[in-house]
């Protein structure tokens, strides 16, 4: 059974306050190897067999209207066996 | 791309520049060239295009708003005017309270969170930038159809992000309003205001004096958000451009706000500054040529200094960048150095990007060369000015002519339905689904927020002091006559205010049109600006700065014209003021105003698709004499329980009255249909103990104002006439609406 997933991330251009937040907490911690953080989300899409070409295209769809939000977020899709 | 300096524009004057696409006009383009004797570099196009959008020049609205300053009442309360960051007014005790509502409609449409959200940020900034400290927030929201689709995207991501940014930032949210029109369905409204509060000797303005001073730019980084935003997002109508040059929103980070806002108010308690902007619409453009020409107007920038998110950005966007929770301070040099102490002891980033000089030219330059050469006044100031061709659009003279044809209750089944609808229609329901999202307690001192009339404040713990705002607009009433809408929203908000015991002081406004370029809307404007101006002159109110939106409008459709008026009062002691309802039996209920038959424009007939009819005059005389009656109420202890009439008439006060302690009230009209749905302004339910009936009248006979009585309080039910609601029934109508449609 494969995997579809979605990764989506705020486009570069736009702040993201969360990511920032992460990355002025590592060197807190002792973790000084960060320059910068961006964090985003990933959706894990389960379906019968092979992702069929269609199908990735239908996620496509999906993913432009609910799983981002395409006027501050990027988003790539991929089938993870 | 290589960097266009002022050198290159010299030798190269004939390169062609893409101003058109930056949404300046050929002779706009023109008079740049003739202010510089030369080409712009690419930077200074840039600056002088956000400068000059319609958002940032005002030039389709200014030849108007002068009239706020020709007719304006000369009162020593006004202690800064219109053209500063925010007006300022005197409210006794020592101290200063300034106020101010901004538009953010066209972002909302498109990110409705982070754009409703960065309508917040960006006018708590400008409170704080007059050196006060914000302490309270309103929304007036708009939106199309309740039930329509888009309604459902749009509304519920602004209400998140008015409560997102607001709560983070630890202020309560004390009023506002939600109102559905059908015009608003792709061009929602959303206007926010911010109330803050300061001593005297602490106001702060934007000006850049003192050569050798040094220009710092703290909070923060710059980033590509928002890059054109101001022009390309304010300034056109979303049909004429395509999505490729449609740009990134910005993005709020309302925790970096809370601190910027401490950090600033430790630095101008030290008195650290000598002249502060916000960054805003039109960013670092808008604050350097602000402060420069709000002083002499030499300034030198340097623009590499400025810290970047994002290492790639061009010059031209650092200038046009419209990131937020930036600020911009002038400092003495031989403060700095506390200042750059007091912003890493708030973890704020900052920088000195540069100095006053005692020319008078802004030279922003780049790793040292120079990108920008400009009398700064000709950026922030001496925008072009339009005296747009305008015309009494047909409408008006054709709607004037139509019959108001509803029907009127008369039978007790009748007038329970009509009730009932007016309690559950979305305009009237209760807002509880939105106001609940909001924090309207914090910082413990709203004495009213949603839903009384007016959101009220403490500002001081010890004697009491407090303000009180209300913001209104109806604009059904100014698209049948702009110019008495305007009247009447400015009259209702100063009740909304008068009926809690306060009394009106000042007067902003955030005036919300279609497109300039439309002779009918150019005449809406003008009309509403002259009968605001017209009644703040009447009524003795100075008008302290205010917002225009235009471009509000898809495709051929205009909004409504819809003026929002913001009324701000004072109460000497908040423990007395008069609640909008009663909480118990045996009070008589008396209506002060005459009701006559009003019903163009009412949401009765909004109800019933009726546009049409003649709107009601503004008698600004007796609305003062009755403020002086309401004010006089609560300060002879008369009242129990004030509760003003508006949209929804005598029937939607009952509904508001009865509901919100859960006690009823039988009530005796004549007339019943008419005297329920009619909104003849001008009027005020109020609650008396029979003991202070005599007080009453004899207040009612002074102030010439008309005295019915109309019942009593009691019981489970609303009363009217045979028709008996029970509160069960009534609660039921008026709360399940929004549950209904937004979940």
């Amino acid at each position: 059974m494969a995997k579809i997933v979605v990764d989506v991330m705020l486009k570069p251009e736009i702040l993201d306050p969360q990511g920032k937040a992460v990355a002025a907490a590592l060197p807190r911690l002792g973790f000084t190897f960060a320059k910068d953080v961006r964090q985003g989300k990933r959706f894990e899409i389960e379906v019968d067999g092979e992702p069929t070409a269609a199908q990735l295209a239908e996620v496509e769809v999906a993913a432009e209207k609910l799983l981002s939000n395409p006027v501050i977020e990027n988003f790539t899709v991929r089938v993870e066996k | 791309m290589s960097l266009d300096t002022v050198a290159t524009a010299k030798a190269n004057p004939d390169a062609s520049q893409p101003f058109a696409e930056l949404g300046l006009k050929p002779d706009e383009y023109a008079r740049i060239k003739e202010i510089l004797g030369r080409r712009p570099t690419s930077s200074e196009l840039a600056m002088y295009s956000v400068m000059w959008s319609e958002h940032c020049s005002y030039k389709s609205s200014k030849v108007h708003l002068k009239q706020f300053g020709d007719k304006a009442v000369k009162t020593d309360a006004l202690l800064v005017g219109i053209g500063e960051n925010a007006g300022v007014v005197d409210v006794g005790q020592g101290y200063a309270v300034t106020f101010k509502i901004e538009s953010h409609n066209h972002p909302s449409f498109i990110e409705p969170y982070q754009g409703a959200a960065t309508g917040v940020g960006g006018i708590v900034r400008d409170i704080l930038t007059m050196g006060a400290r914000p302490i309270a927030v309103m929304d007036p929201l708009r939106f199309g159809p309740a039930d329509a689709p888009d309604t459902r995207r749009v509304l519920p991501g602004i209400v998140a992000g008015v409560g997102g940014y607001g709560n983070c930032l630890g202020l309560p949210n004390i009023g506002g309003e939600v109102v559905f029109d059908e015009t608003y369905l792709g061009n929602p409204l959303v206007n926010a205001l911010c109330v803050g509060v300061m001593k005297h000797s602490d106001i702060k303005l934007a000006k850049a004096a003192g050569a050798g001073n040094l220009v710092v730019l703290y909070g923060a980084k710059t980033g590509g958000d928002g890059i054109g935003g101001v022009s390309v997002l304010a300034s056109e109508t979303f049909e004429s451009k395509g999505p490729a040059k449609r740009p990134a929103v910005q993005v709020g980070d309302p925790f970096v706000e809370k601190v910027l806002i401490e950090c600033s108010l430790e630095i101008f308690a030290e008195d650290l500054v000598v002249g502060i902007q916000d960054l805003g619409g039109a960013g670092l453009s808008c604050a350097t040529s602000e402060l420069a020409s709000g002083g002499s107007g030499g300034m030198k920038v340097q623009l590499e200094k400025v810290p970047v998110r994002d290492p790639s950005l061009s010059p031209e966007e650092i200038l046009m960048s419209e990131s937020q929770e930036r600020m911009c301070a002038i400092v003495e040099p031989s403060k700095i150095a506390r200042f750059l102490e007091i912003c890493a002891k708030w973890d704020v980033t900052v920088n000195v990007i540069g100095e006053v000089t005692d020319g008078n030219h802004l030279e922003i330059t780049w790793n040292g060369e120079l990108i920008v050469d400009v009398p700064p006044r000709t950026v922030a100031h001496d925008g072009p000015v339009y005296n747009r061709p305008m015309a009494q659009p047909a409408y008006i003279n054709e709607v004037a002519k139509q019959v108001i044809n509803v029907p009127i209750p008369a039978t007790a089944d009748e007038i329970k339905v009509t009730v009932l609808k007016l309690a559950a229609t979305p305009n009237l329901a209760d807002k509880s689904w939105v106001t609940d999202q909001y924090d309207r307690y914090v910082q413990g001192n709203s004495i009213q927020a949603q839903p009384d009339d007016s959101g009220m404040v403490r500002i001081d713990e010890k004697t009491h002091l407090g303000v009180a705002i209300a913001t209104d607009a109806n604009a059904n009433w100014s698209y049948l006559n702009p110019y008495e809408g305007a009247r009447l929203a400015l009259a209702e908000a100063a009740r909304n205010i008068a009926t809690a015991g306060a009394k009106p002081l000042a007067v902003t406004n955030c005036l919300n049109f279609g497109s300039p370029e439309d002779t009918g809307v150019m005449w809406q404007f003008a009309e509403s600006v002259r009968g605001l101006a017209d009644g703040c002159l009447e009524m003795g109110l100075p008008v302290t700065g205010g917002n225009v939106s235009f471009y509000n409008q898809t495709g051929a459709v205009a909004i409504l014209p819809t003026p929002v008026i913001g009324v701000l009062g004072v109460i000497d002691d908040v423990r007395t003021r008069t609640p909008m309802s009663f909480d118990r039996a045996g009070l008589d209920l008396y209506l002060l105003g005459e009701t006559e038959d009003h019903l163009a424009g009412s949401e009765w007939a909004y109800m019933h698709n009726q546009r049409g009819g003649v709107a009601p005059t503004a008698n600004l005389q007796r609305e003062m004499r009755l403020i002086d009656l309401l004010v006089a109420g609560r300060t002879k202890k008369i009242f129990t329980a004030a509760h003003d009439l508006s949209q929804g008439g005598l029937s939607a006060t009952l509904t508001e009255m009865v509901l919100r302690h859960n006690t009823g009230a039988t009530i005796q009209l004549d007339n019943v249909g008419m005297a329920l749905l009619s909104e003849t302004p001008g009027r005020v339910v109020v609650a008396i103990d029979p003991a202070q009936t005599a007080a009453l009248t004899q207040e009612a006979v002074t102030q010439k104002i008309v005295l019915t009585k109309i019942g009593v309080t009691g019981g489970d039910s609303l009363v009217i006439n045979d028709a008996k609601i029970s509160l069960v029934e009534l609660r039921k109508a008026h709360t399940e609406t929004f549950a209904k449609l937004f979940g």
